[in-house]
């Protein structure tokens, strides 16, 4: 990394080349080689995983991932649990998230047992306020955390006492900061309380100010640029191979989102455009997420300012210790702040889900595609390419 | 998508189709036809998005049912492909030259279910849970209550209270605890 910043490349001529044969046949008691673990332990690496290194100097020749460390089994305690007892299990599927999952395991058992259609407009507005205020915390820790994995810390402060000020409003909202239990089968758990509106609209304006200060802490900053420009580039070549999905891939401008392709709640009534990019390197990537953010905070005045000011939140469900659902299977996805996240979700006629299945960006992101990626990336580079890829291991290992 | 349903019917003997939304369908072929209705989707029909691969454990019936989910970026539609196979010796053709991250998938059912996909990479490797000797734990046979009791019972500060009947012994000692009681209880 100093290398490149200095301008400087060394002689590497009588160092193994790198294209030769790399992978499972690296001889390390040749001494050209030495393997490495980022992780698990490791303030740049995003959650509980590891990544196992071989590198070559400074150049990665070889990466794999390592999962497992987080582990608690929550499809398979699921599956033996009554419906409504899924739901606290399913919110910590995601920490970075946890409304997503929410939304995905009620609209599943909503449509497994006929009551997508009875879901209140209400609840609908305030389901869409949730998700996007999981996507405007996500966004205010990630942009600058970008901007962390090369040194530049201050901007990670900012964000992270702003998103304090989201959860704040979360609290109130829900009476939980990080996991909030509001999306429940038939509806929401409650209306907004008196004054919210004008709270969020305070902490909206100070997220204004954010989006500005960030812009010039972290893209006007010839450090973060070099970092950042031309690494880990994604082609659009490589979206449908990996099955790359949301901001990493608008940032080589394939443009998906759920939002617009499948539209769900009340989307379509929203006027918004995703970002993209077309250089598909870290840095488009980072700067297609910080324009996110500023659609997130508009996303959110409009969802307010659309919103209906009071009625039913719920509808009346079946009473949930007695709740069977009728055989049959559906699959339901969002757009997250990762990019597509989706449940599969599989009813056997009994009082219990037969199969449930998380499927997050993560898995492909952090597995397939970071394993490819790192190979001839610079050590010091490994956890700006991870956090580009918006890795979230409990997703992988739910 | 009833067209493309009835289309694909004539070459890969589908035997069910469910239409579970406008935007989404299951339909179920034989196992030695699943990986080449995938392919063809894949590359004639555009379904182009693998989403996910996952398994069903229908144990009553000794199947694996596998599904095989893609999406088409151009219609905003999904399929579900599925196909059952047995749960003694389960194995399944591998689709890891297709999608770069399907062996993952692979991966995770061979140590989850038990499922072999022969030739799939580091099909063997562990995934979540290293070192597990036991059966595979997505398997609806595996008790994970009795897992956990054999394997962590008793330790000191673990006991489990029944709330009800721990709060009578603690508001009513010295009233003895009839079986009417303990039903109530529950």
């Amino acid at each position: 990394m100093i290398n490149k910043f200095l301008g400087f490349e060394p002689d590497k001529e009588k160092l193994p080349s790198l294209t030769a044969k790399i992978g499972d046949d690296i001889d390390l008691s040749s001494h050209k080689y030495q393997k490495i673990w980022l992780g698990p332990n490791h303030p740049g690496v995003t959650g509980n995983m590891s990544v196992e290194l071989w590198v070559q100097g400074n150049t990665v020749v070889k990466a794999k991932t390592h999962v497992g460390y987080l582990h608690r089994g929550f499809e398979k305690l699921i599956e033996r649990r009554l419906f409504v007892q899924g739901f606290p299990t399913s919110i910590r599927m995601c920490v970075a998230e946890p409304d997503t999952n929410e939304y995905l395991i009620a609209t599943c058992t909503e449509q497994l047992s006929g009551y997508d259609k009875a879901v209140p407009e209400m609840a609908k507005w305030l389901r869409m306020l949730s998700l996007e205020m999981a996507r405007l915390q996500g966004l205010l820790r990630g942009v600058p955390g970008q901007g962390g994995t090369f040194a530049l810390g201050l901007g990670v402060q900012w964000g992270v006492y702003l998103r304090d000020l989201i959860l704040d409003r979360f609290e109130e909202l829900t009476g939980a900061r990080v996991y909030h239990m509001y999306i429940i089968p038939g509806g929401v758990r409650g209306l907004l309380p008196d004054g919210f509106k004008e709270r969020m609209e305070d902490n909206l304006r100070d997220i204004d100010d954010f989006i500005i200060r960030i812009r010039r802490l972290m893209f006007h900053n010839s450090v973060f640029k070099k970092r950042a420009k031309g690494l880990a580039i994604v082609t659009p070549e490589m979206v449908d191979k990996y099955g790359i999905v949301g901001t990493t891939a608008r940032g080589c401008g394939v443009k998906r989102d759920v939002r617009k392709d499948d539209p769900y709640l009340h989307y379509e009534q929203l006027d918004f455009d995703p970002p993209t990019d077309t250089d598909g390197d870290v840095y488009a990537r980072t700067w297609v997420r910080w324009q996110e953010l500023i659609q997130t905070v508009d996303l959110i005045r409009q969802i307010m300012a659309k919103m209906p000011d009071k009625g039913d939140i719920k509808t009346p469900m079946p009473n949930v210790l007695h709740w069977k659902i009728p055989k049959g299977e559906t699959y339901v996805r969002l757009e997250s702040g990762r990019g597509e996240y989706g449940m599969y979700y599989v009813t056997d006629g009994s009082d219990k889900p037969r199969r449930v299945n998380l499927r997050g960006p993560s898995y492909t992101h952090a597995i397939a595609l970071l394993e490819d990626l790192l190979v001839g990336a610079d050590v010091a580079d490994v956890h700006g390419i991870m956090v580009s890829l918006q890795t979230c291991p409990p997703e992988i290992e739910r | 998508m009833k067209e493309l349903i009835n289309k694909l019917s004539k070459d890969f003997n589908i035997t069910d189709a469910v239409y579970q939304r406008p935007s989404l369908t299951f339909v179920t072929v034989p196992k030695g036809v699943a990986i080449s209705l995938v392919t063809d989707l894949r590359d004639y029909e555009g379904y182009s998005h693998f989403v996910m691969m996952s398994c069903v454990d229908w144990i009553e019936e000794g199947k694996f049912q596998l599904l095989y989910l893609l999406h088409n970026p151009e219609t905003k539609t999904d399929i579900g492909v599925k196909t059952f196979i047995d749960r003694e010796n389960a194995e399944m053709a591998s689709a890891h030259h297709l999608w770069k991250q399907v062996w993952t998938y692979q991966r995770e059912l061979k140590e989850a279910f038990g499922i072999d996909f022969p030739g799939s990479p580091r099909v063997d490797e562990d995934f979540v849970v290293e070192g597990w000797v036991e059966m595979p734990h997505m398997r609806r046979d595996f008790d994970t209550k009795e897992y956990s009791e054999n394997t962590y019972f008793p330790r000191p500060g673990r006991e489990t209270n029944d709330p009800a009947t721990y709060m009578r012994k603690k508001l009513y000692p010295n009233e003895p605890i009839t079986a009417k009681k303990q039903d109530n209880d529950k």
